[in-house]
C-alpha cells in the first residue's frame, strides 16, 4: 500500500524516469564502494588475528576472524586506574548533557537570530561566522585559564560547559530557519503567541531535518570529548582516553588499535542511523500528505 | 483620530520592546556560554601575536617583530602558505562540489537507500582510521596500493607514497577529500530533505522537463542558506587542514611537502612553545580565510 502512495507522489514530479534513478544508484554504488573501503578494511583488521597481519599479498578479508582484539582492548582498558564502566558512565553523562544542552541553546538562539527583530542581530550573526573562521592554539590556553578561574578544573563541568554553545550549531539552525516564510511567524504573533512559544510550537516542528543534523554533530563532538587538559582525576575521564590508552603504541597492538577505532564508531553511527531515519521518514510522509 | 494613532503607536512600541526583551532572553543561554568559552578566549588570544609568550613567563610585547620574521625570514612559513593554497584550491572546490552533487543524487533515491548512502559518504568524517590509510599507501609491498599496482604491472617497484615528496601532497589531498563529506554535506542533505515537494509539482505544471531543470530552477534557489553554511564549513576544513597530514606522512613531512600553515602553527605552539609566534601565524591564516569567505559569499549571493 505504501508503495502505491509513493508512486503517486513521485509521478507528480516531472521527468524523473526510473532509468535515471537506476543510473544514479549505480553511480553512487560504485563511488560508495571506494568510500567505504577504508572503513571496511578497519573492520577487517579489527577481527584479523595477529598472525594474518603480514601475509603477502595483503588480503581484503580475515581468513580466521576473531574477536580477540576487542577482548584484549576491554581487558587492557579494565586494567587502568578505574573500572571500565566508570569511563563509560562518564562518557554517557557528558554526551547526553552536551547534546541536549547544545540543541536547546542553539535552537532558541538560531530562531531569534533568523527571525527576531532586535538591535544587534546582524552584528551577532557575523560574530558567529567569524568565530568559526578564527582558529588558534592560544584559544585553548585561554580556555584553560577561564576554566581554572571558574574553579572547574577536575569537575564534570569542565567536560560539559565549554561544548554547550557552538557557533556551528547556531549557524546551521539559523540558515535553516531563515527559509521559513515570515508570514508564518507574523500569523502566530497575531494569535498572541510570544517568541518562546513560536519557537517551540511553530518553528521547531518544521525544523526536523536541521535539528536531527545538529543532534548528529553534537553527539559526535560530545562523544569524542577528552579534555585531558582540564581533567586530571582519572575517575572523571571519558572513554576516548581509556580506549586510546588501551590501544597505545606498538605494532603488536595494531589490531587492538583498530578494534578501538571500530568500537568508538559504533555509538555515533547508531545515533546517525536513528536521526537520519527519523528525518527521511517524516519528510516522506509530509510529502505524500498534500 | 490623532489620539488613536498615538495609542496604536505606543502599543506597537511596547510590543517591540517586549519582543526585544524576549529575543535577548532566548539568546541568553547560548550567549552566556559562547561569550565565556569562545568570545573571551578569542579576544584575549588576538594580541598574543604581538608578544613573545612561552606559556611560563608573562607575554612580552614585541610589536610587529613576529610578523616581520614570518614574512621576511621564515622560509618554511612561505612554503606553508604555498602548500595551504594548493591544498585549499584542490580540496576545497572539489569537496564542495562533491558535497552538493552527492547530497542531490542521494535525494533522488528511495528513502531506505537514502539513509544507507548518506551513512556511507558521511562515515569517513566520523571515523579515525588513518592507520588504514597508512597501510593502503605503505611504502613496502605490503601496502595495498603498491601491491595492486605491482600486480597489474602499472609500476615496477614499490613507490614511497608517504615519504616521497612528489606524492605526499597528492596522498594527503586524497585522504582529506575522503573525510571532507562532513558537516557541509549533511547540512545540504537536510536542506534537500526540507524542500517543499509541492514546489516540484508546481514546477512540473509550469513546464520543468527533467531533473536538471528542477535542480537549477527550483532546488538551488531554495537551498541558498545551506549552500552558504556548507561553503563556510568547507573553507574552514580546507584551510585548516593539518591533522590528516601529520597522521599520514608524519611530522615534519619530507621536504615539508605537507606542511600547511596550521601545521606550522602547531610546530611553534605545541612543540617549541613559542605561543606568540604561533598566534601570529594563526592570525595570518584567519585573514586569508576571512578574505576567502568574503569572496565566496559574494559569488553565492551573485547567482540570485
Amino acid at each position: 500500500m505504501s508503495k502505491n502512495k509513493k508512486l503517486k507522489a513521485s509521478s507528480k514530479r516531472a521527468g524523473t524516469k526510473i532509468s535515471g534513478t537506476i543510473a544514479i544508484f549505480v553511480f553512487l554504488f560504485v563511488l560508495g564502494v571506494f568510500m567505504a573501503l577504508p572503513i571496511y578494511l578497519a573492520v577487517v583488521m579489527s577481527i584479523k588475528p595477529s598472525q594474518e597481519w603480514f601475509i603477502f599479498p595483503p588480503k581484503l578479508y580475515a581468513i580466521d576472524p576473531t574477536l580477540d582484539n576487542f577482548r584484549q582492548m576491554f581487558r587492557d582498558a579494565g586494567k587502568l586506574w578505574v573500572p571500565f564502566s566508570r569511563y563509560a558512565a562518564n562518557s554517557f553523562i557528558v554526551t547526553v548533557a552536551v547534546t541536549t544542552a547544545q540543541c536547546f541553546t542553539a535552537s532558541m538562539a538560531a530562531f531569534v537570530l533568523a527571525k527576531g527583530r532586535f538591535k544587534g542581530s546582524k552584528f551577532l550573526n557575523s560574530i558567529i561566522v567569524i568565530s568559526l573562521l578564527y582558529q588558534s592554539n592560544v584559544i585553548y590556553i585561554v580556555q584553560y585559564m577561564v576554566i581554572a578561574k571558574l574553579g572547574m578544573i577536575d569537575t564534570y563541568l569542565a567536560l560539559i560547559l565549554p561544548s554547550v554553545a557552538t557557533p556551528m550549531g547556531v549557524f546551521l539552525m539559523r540558515q535553516s530557519i531563515s527559509q521559513l516564510p515570515d508570514a508564518m511567524i507574523e500569523a502566530a504573533k497575531v494569535d498572541g503567541a510570544d517568541m518562546f512559544r513560536i519557537c517551540w510550537n511553530v518553528v521547531m516542528p518544521n525544523q526536523k531535518p536541521a535539528l536531527m543534523t545538529l543532534v548528529i554533530f553534537a553527539f559526535q563532538a560530545a562523544w569524542n570529548i577528552q579534555a585531558n587538559t582540564y581533567v586530571f582525576n582519572e575517575a572523571l575521564k571519558t572513554l576516548p582516553t581509556a580506549v586510546a590508552q588501551a590501544a597505545a603504541a606498538g605494532i603488536a597492538k595494531q589490531g587492538v588499535a583498530m578494534a578501538a577505532a571500530v568500537f568508538m564508531l559504533i555509538p555515533p553511527v547508531t545515533v546517525f542511523m536513528l536521526a537520519q531515519k527519523n528525518v527521511i521518514e517524516t519528510m516522506a510522509h509530509s510529502g505524500i500528505k498534500d | 483620530m490623532k489620539g488613536r494613532r498615538r495609542t496604536v503607536e505606543k502599543k506597537k512600541k511596547a510590543k517591540n520592546k517586549k519582543e526585544n526583551l524576549e529575543c535577548w532572553l532566548m539568546l541568553a543561554p547560548f550567549l552566556l556560554f559562547f561569550v565565556v568559552f569562545t568570545v573571551i578566549p578569542v579576544l584575549i588570544s588576538l594580541p598574543v601575536g604581538f608578544t613573545n609568550f612561552d606559556m611560563i613567563n608573562k607575554p612580552d610585547f614585541v610589536g610587529l617583530s613576529n610578523y616581520k620574521t614570518l614574512f621576511l625570514s621564515d622560509r618554511i612559513f612561505i612554503r606553508s602558505i604555498r602548500v595551504t593554497l594548493i591544498f585549499a584550491i584542490f580540496s576545497g572546490p572539489v569537496s564542495y562540489a562533491l558535497c552538493f552533487f552527492l547530497a542531490w543524487l542521494i535525494n533522488e533515491l528511495p528513502p531506505k537507500l537514502k539513509t544507507i548512502f548518506t551513512l556511507i559518504f558521511y562515515a569517513p568524517s566520523m571515523a579515525n582510521v588513518y592507520t588504514v590509510w597508512q597501510l593502503i599507501f605503505s611504502g613496502d609491498q605490503y601496502g595495498y596500493l603498491n601491491s595492486i599496482l605491482l600486480d597489474l604491472g602499472i609500476i615496477t617497484s614499490a613507490k614511497q607514497w608517504l615519504t616521497d615528496s612528489n606524492y605526499i601532497l597528492f596522498v594527503v589531498i586524497t585522504v582529506q577529500l575522503w573525510i571532507s563529506l562532513g558537516a557541509g554535506f549533511l547540512a545540504l542533505r537536510a536542506g534537500f530533505q526540507n524542500i517543499d515537494r509541492s514546489m516540484y509539482e508546481a514546477g512540473a505544471i509550469e513546464g520543468i522537463k527533467n531533473r536538471w531543470q528542477e535542480l537549477i530552477y527550483i532546488t538551488i534557489p531554495a537551498m541558498k542558506p545551506q549552500m552558504m553554511f556548507a561553503a563556510v564549513m568547507q573553507i574552514v576544513a580546507a584551510f585548516t587542514a593539518d591533522i590528516a597530514g601529520r597522521n599520514l606522512v608524519g611530522f615534519p613531512s619530507t621536504d615539508y611537502a605537507a606542511h600547511t600553515i596550521m601545521t606550522h602553527a602547531f610546530d611553534y605552539g605545541w612543540i617549541r612553545y613559542e605561543m606568540g609566534y604561533s598566534s601570529a601565524i594563526c592570525t595570518v591564516l584567519f585573514i586569508i580565510m576571512f578574505a576567502a569567505n568574503k569572496l565566496i559569499s559574494k559569488l553565492l549571493a551573485k547567482e540570485d
